[in-house]
């Protein structure tokens, strides 16, 4: 198990060292500082000094190194636009975006279940057939379209449902305000949840159900039956479990790809997350916002990853974490 | 009375352009606690009578006519619910290969007592007491342990044993056994064929054995069924059908077994192969294969007849069987 876990963490170190390396050549590439930092006026000769000042001239490998340095201790360097330090303006953003995924989360998780078991029970039914096609509408309209099409339809012709911003939210602890507290947050946070759910939703319905119908083929399930065992149990503790194995390997790479999602989302509903200030910081060329955007956002795609299967080789008995550490 | 009596059953495959009969007028006996043997080439048509008796088809198979009467009730009327509580229950199956029968994610112990309590109410405490009682029947070492350990951690043959142990927990009228030890490693076999027979006797529980080998059939059965694409074409007594097989596949499938060759003759296949079920013969399906057919045979599908204590339906035994009786009564 100790073995195993190193090993995942490892890799997970690995992966950080890969980002950071692209993070760093963008910040390479893209955008001079000096620009920022002095404008029009200065002369050649004092941006040449100001270079040598700042570093800008040492070799790739010592920058980055020194970049990541400050990667280590925090320091993402700072925003040209918000004059502050990247990860901070990040961090500020950061409950927004992370509450947006949960909800959509949660949606996901709360209908794809019943819909896959369902449509994978009873193929042939009309219910099935209607939830199938949906899901096929659903994957193949673009994020940014569903969102305008429900501001459209729930916000300005029936008025249901707020069509941007956060609403009241409320200080729950140090800086993080929470949708999940009002009446009215919760009226804010419906269409972005299920806008951002909606691609992610009809592929998990889709995954659970081709699964559960191969389960359901096992030998293993055909000996419960033969057995006598109740059709429910059959279904939920035999064919399910065996179903969602695969899908939480698949479904928590896809929970880390949706904080990239919220980039669109955020942007239609005006959503103050770090999506959102991800897009204007690359309308301002903000260089060290867009970099510490990436290398947060890469951070919690392989920290979900690492979680993700670590639960993963703790519900399946036949994973034997010890073995595969060594 | 018997406990099993199937009449003409039939079952058929709905294909997408066209309907196939993969079982066709099968009809035989089992007396109580008697072990009956199933045999025949793959593809015959055994398994699809096991599921059958169980009538646990799956799509696109159906039982298309015919009775199964068990304990004198025809389970083909029954509905699903009433089904489902004789299976498991007085009618019990052992499946071919213990490597993927058994559910990888539930222990050994969640699975024996949700067999018990799908059927019976008992607490899991008291499902667990004969649990442990079955596994030791089967001579399984420390049962307590096994309970908590998943399939997996155990070998094919302690996992076949399991199985068994788990036939054999409602205490059934019949247990189907779709070759148990196929998928085992040799040296086992046997093992788990005999402990099988032991348990059936000791409990009076009858037993349907699907086999290819005719050598466990002779060891395990008072009674055999000879099988070939779909159809039946030869039962009797065990001993009778391997000492005197009347039906030319039989006797084909006799003489290819290893014991019938002498050393460094080759084994004597019968040549061909059984027809697909798209594509069945007119006349005898076994007639393209076999030697004595004649132009009668190639024709007319000959009937079941019984003589003596076997039945076998072949116009070259008729025959036989009228000038001998023709010539006895002369
Ligand atoms: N789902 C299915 N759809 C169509 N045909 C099927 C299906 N299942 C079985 N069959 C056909 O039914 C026939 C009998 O199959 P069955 O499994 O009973 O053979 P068997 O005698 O048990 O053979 P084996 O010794 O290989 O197990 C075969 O010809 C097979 O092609
Ligand atoms: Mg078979």
């Amino acid at each position: 198990m100790l073995a195993y876990l190193v090993k995942r963490v490892f890799q997970a170190i690995a992966v950080m060292f890969a980002i950071s390396l692209i993070g760093f050549a963008i910040q390479d590439n893209l955008g001079d500082p000096l620009r920022e930092l002095v404008g029009q006026s200065v002369s050649e000769e004092v941006r040449q000094q100001l270079r040598d000042e700042l570093g800008l001239n040492d070799s790739f490998m010592t920058q980055y190194i020194r970049f990541l340095g400050n990667v280590l201790q925090g320091d993402l360097g700072t925003s040209y636009f918000f004059k502050e330090p990247a990860l901070d303006v990040i961090l500020k953003k950061l409950p927004a975006t992370l509450e947006l995924v949960a909800g959509a989360t949660l949606i996901i998780i709360g209908l794809s279940v019943p819909l896959g078991v369902y449509t994978a029970i009873k193929p042939n039914s009309v219910l099935s057939r209607i939830i199938m096609g949906l899901s096929i509408v659903g994957i193949s309209i673009p994020v940014f379209l569903t969102a305008i099409l429900m501001i459209f339809v729930f916000s300005v012709e029936l008025g249901w449902f707020p069509s941007y911003g956060r609403g009241d939210v409320v200080h729950v602890f140090g800086y993080w305000e929470t949708n999940f507290a009002t009446a009215d947050g919760w009226v804010h946070i419906m269409l972005p949840s299920v806008a951002l759910a909606s691609i992610m939703l009809p592929l998990f319905v889709r995954l659970i159900r081709a699964e559960m119908m191969e389960v359901l083929q096992s030998e293993y399930v055909k000996y419960a039956r033969a057995k006598g065992i109740r059709p429910y149990r059959i279904y939920f503790v035999h064919a399910l479990k065996n179903t969602l194995l695969p899908v939480i390997t698949v479904g928590g790479v896809q929970i880390g790809t949706m904080v990239a999602y919220t980039i669109l989302t955020e942007t239609v509903f005006q959503w103050p997350g770090m999506g959102f200030m991800f897009l204007e910081a690359v309308n301002r060329v903000d260089t060290p916002l867009i970099v510490a955007y990436l290398i947060v956002v890469g951070f919690i795609f392989v920290v979900t990853n690492t979680i993700v299967d670590l639960i993963y080789g703790l519900v399946n008995p036949t994973v034997n974490l010890a073995r595969m550490g060594a | 009375m018997s406990l099993l009596s199937v009449r003409d059953l039939t079952v058929k495959f709905a294909m997408r352009d066209n309907t196939v009969t993969a079982l066709n007028q099968i009809s035989f006996d089992l007396a109580k606690g008697e072990r009956l043997g199933i045999v025949g080439e793959s593809g015959a048509g055994k398994s699809i009578t096991g599921f059958s008796l169980m009538n646990l088809l799956s799509r696109p198979g159906y039982i298309d006519s015919g009775q199964i009467l068990f304990g004198g009730q025809d389970i083909t009327q029954l509905s699903e619910a009433e089904m489902r509580k004789i299976r498991g229950n007085r009618m019990a199956m052992i499946f071919q290969d213990p490597m993927v029968t058994l559910n990888p994610v539930l222990t050994i112990g969640q699975q024996m007592v949700e067999t018990l309590r799908a059927h019976r109410s008992l607490s899991k405490a008291e499902a667990e007491q004969i649990a442990i009682l079955k596994l030791r029947e089967v001579y399984i070492p420390s049962p307590e342990e096994r309970l908590n350990q998943y399939p997996h951690e155990l070998s094919g043959g302690m996992r076949q044993r399991i199985i068994i142990a788990m036939a054999l927990l409602l205490d059934p009228e019949l247990i189907i056994a779709d070759e148990p030890t196929t998928a085992l490693d040799v040296t086992i076999q046997a093992d788990i064929m005999e402990l099988l027979l032991e348990l059936c006797q000791s409990n009076k529980v009858g037993l349907i054995l699907i086999t290819h080998d005719l050598g466990v059939v002779s060891q395990m059965t008072e009674r055999t069924l000879v099988m070939y694409a779909g159809r039946l074409i030869e039962a009797g007594p065990t001993r009778e059908i391997i000492n005197d097989p009347q039906h030319p596949y039989t006797q084909g499938l006799i003489n290819a077994l290893p014991q019938q060759t002498l050393p460094g003759q080759r084994l004597k296949q019968i040549p061909g192969n059984m027809p697909s079920l798209t594509a069945i013969p007119t006349g005898c399906p076994f007639s393209p294969r076999c030697e004595y057919a004649v132009d009668h045979c190639r024709k007319i599908l000959p009937e079941i007849v019984r003589y003596g204590q076997v039945e076998v339906a072949c116009h070259e035994v008729s025959r036989l069987q009228n000038t001998n009786f023709e010539e006895a009564s002369a």
